[in-house]
């Protein structure tokens, strides 16, 4: 009972830790983001990796997730014996607010998260980051605030495509077997559409890709122990980051929309 | 001589792991400092709190007079610019090309032009004897290699002090030869302060002015590389010798 106890104790204490070494990682990134201007290059570069090469990713997940919603949607009118005509409005409102920002962002911590702190992390290891630091360079300037910014900045990118190809996707399910046409599909959308919706969307993509640019980035930084560190720190990245996203989607959900 | 790193008692435990237990050296401009000892016991430790990659417990590093504990961000890049560190590994930035990592320094420091840090590059990869491989990466490069850009990367700021972390280790014998021909070609045409650890005695005994024995976190003996020869210290002895028996546990 008194180890279970202490054991317990033991782990929020690093919990709490951890959270807040990340905490002033994000503080320095931020303090950091002065230097943007004269950092472009590493941040094109990681904004290329964090964006471009995720989007045959994207656009595999994007279109399943639309063509699920708009066929589980379709069911559900059926059982309760909706109109099928809201079905664009019902799949439209759904993607866009919800299932693109936080599908998409599941999907990059899982592809992005991972990257950046295996890159960091190896880094770490191979005594890269001493280097840096030896020559006088900041590896947080250096390494973190260009994938904490680029992260920050691509997933909404990549959450406004996501919503294309979803939508895409939702569109072809109910051409093709529930038996609406596609200016009737596509109306619902439009008439449920709001740019605050859109907004409230995007809003919540820009906070999961400064997490996932912020907890790979710290996994990696202070991973030791070499390749099994590295591999650990890898793992962490990206169940902290889906945690830590699934928790403030919902603390964002209620403070944008009120019931 | 002016003294250009002061350590006085410094100590430095990782958990209950005491590594260093009040280390006092002093090293002055120009001269090449080797420390020895064995794997583990320290060294490349002491080496990270002179240009502070690690900061002592206790005590105090001076280098050019500044306390390396009490100075932070912009102020010990400074200090930072004025020491150059060749790592065991190299630690070259795998992402970038030789005349990117040797340019490092320069292209993040803003404040030389493309063309200056072109010709920098050229002329430091040339001391070391690695001109026109600029546009190569790491993976592709030898240890040996990757050692002399590591070189060259260190002396790119024109640094008065080097450190280098086992310069010779993992290198066959001629290469490791090359590189000890190298530190001590840069020496005198630089005119550079240096500190090296090494476990290897044939290149502590061609590089050295004056050799440390670190044993135990502490300083065991220190002299030239003549007075290690004939030092009559047992525990000196063993190592200089590499005997398994003496004084010197193997664990």
């Amino acid at each position: 009972m008194g180890n279970g106890l202490l054991l317990i104790g033991r782990r929020a204490i690093n919990f709490i830790a951890r959270l807040g070494s990340t905490c002033i990682l994000l503080g320095k990134s931020l303090y950091y983001l002065k230097d943007a201007p004269r950092s472009l290059k590493l941040i094109a570069d990681q904004c290329f990796l964090i964006g471009n090469k995720s989007i045959p990713l994207i656009v595999i997940t994007s279109i399943f997730v639309g063509a699920v919603s708009a066929w589980q949607a379709a069911y559900q009118f059926k059982f309760i014996g909706a109109p099928l005509r809201y079905l664009g409005a019902a799949v439209g409102k759904a993607v866009v607010i919800e299932l693109a920002p936080v599908l998409t962002a599941l999907v990059v911590a899982g592809r992005v998260g991972a990257g950046i702190a295996a890159e960091v992390g190896t880094m770490r290891v191979t005594e890269q980051i001493d280097a840096l630091d030896s020559m006088g360079i900041s590896p947080i300037r250096y390494l973190v605030m260009p994938r904490f910014l680029a992260s920050t900045v691509m997933i909404p990118i990549l959450t406004i495509f996501s919503n294309f190809v979803a939508i895409s996707g939702a569109l072809l399910v109910s051409i093709l077997f529930v038996d609406i046409s596609s200016e009737t599909f596509l109306l619902g959308v439009k008439n449920s559409f709001q740019l605050s919706d859109m907004l409230a969307g995007l809003t919540k993509s820009a906070v999961f890709g400064a997490i996932i640019g912020i907890v790979g980035s710290h996994e990696g930084f202070f991973a030791g122990g070499g390749a099994r560190g590295v591999g650990r720190a890898t793992t962490e990245a990206v169940v902290i980051a889906a945690v830590l996203i699934l928790i403030s989607d919902y603390l964002i959900a209620i403070l944008m929309f009120r019931l | 001589m002016e003294s250009v790193i002061q350590i006085q008692t410094v100590t430095k435990s990782f958990g209950q792991n005491a590594v260093l237990k009040g280390i006092n050296l002093e090293c002055t401009r120009g001269e090449s400092l080797v420390i020895i000892g064995r794997s583990g016991c320290g060294k490349s430790v002491l080496l990270k709190h002179v240009n502070g990659l690690m900061h002592p417990d206790s005590g105090m590093v001076q280098v050019f007079d500044r306390d390396l504990a009490t100075i932070k961000g912009r102020e010990l890049n400074e200090v930072r610019k004025k020491i150059g560190m060749l790592f065991q590994s190299a630690a070259l930035l795998d992402s970038l090309t030789v005349a990117e990592n040797v340019g490092l320094g320069l292209s993040e420091g803003w404040q030389h032009s493309r063309a200056e840090i072109e010709d920098i590059v050229e002329e430091k990869l040339e001391l070391v004897g690695m001109a026109g491989t600029g546009e190569l990466f790491p993976a592709s490069l030898s240890g040996g290699m990757r050692k002399r850009v590591g070189l060259a990367r260190a002396i790119a700021s024109n640094p008065e002090i080097l450190l280098y972390d086992e310069p010779t280790t993992g290198l066959d014998p001629i290469t490791a030869d090359l590189i000890n021909d190298l530190i001590n070609n840069l020496r005198k045409k630089l005119d550079i302060t240096s500190i090296s650890v090494t476990h290897d005695m044939t290149a502590a005994y061609k590089t050295a002015d004056r050799i440390v024995m670190l044993y135990d976190g502490v300083i065991e003996y220190e002299g030239t590389p003549q007075q290690i020869k004939n030092s009559g210290n047992a525990v000196v002895d063993q190592f200089i010798n590499g005997r398994a028996d003496g004084p010197i546990q193997v664990t």
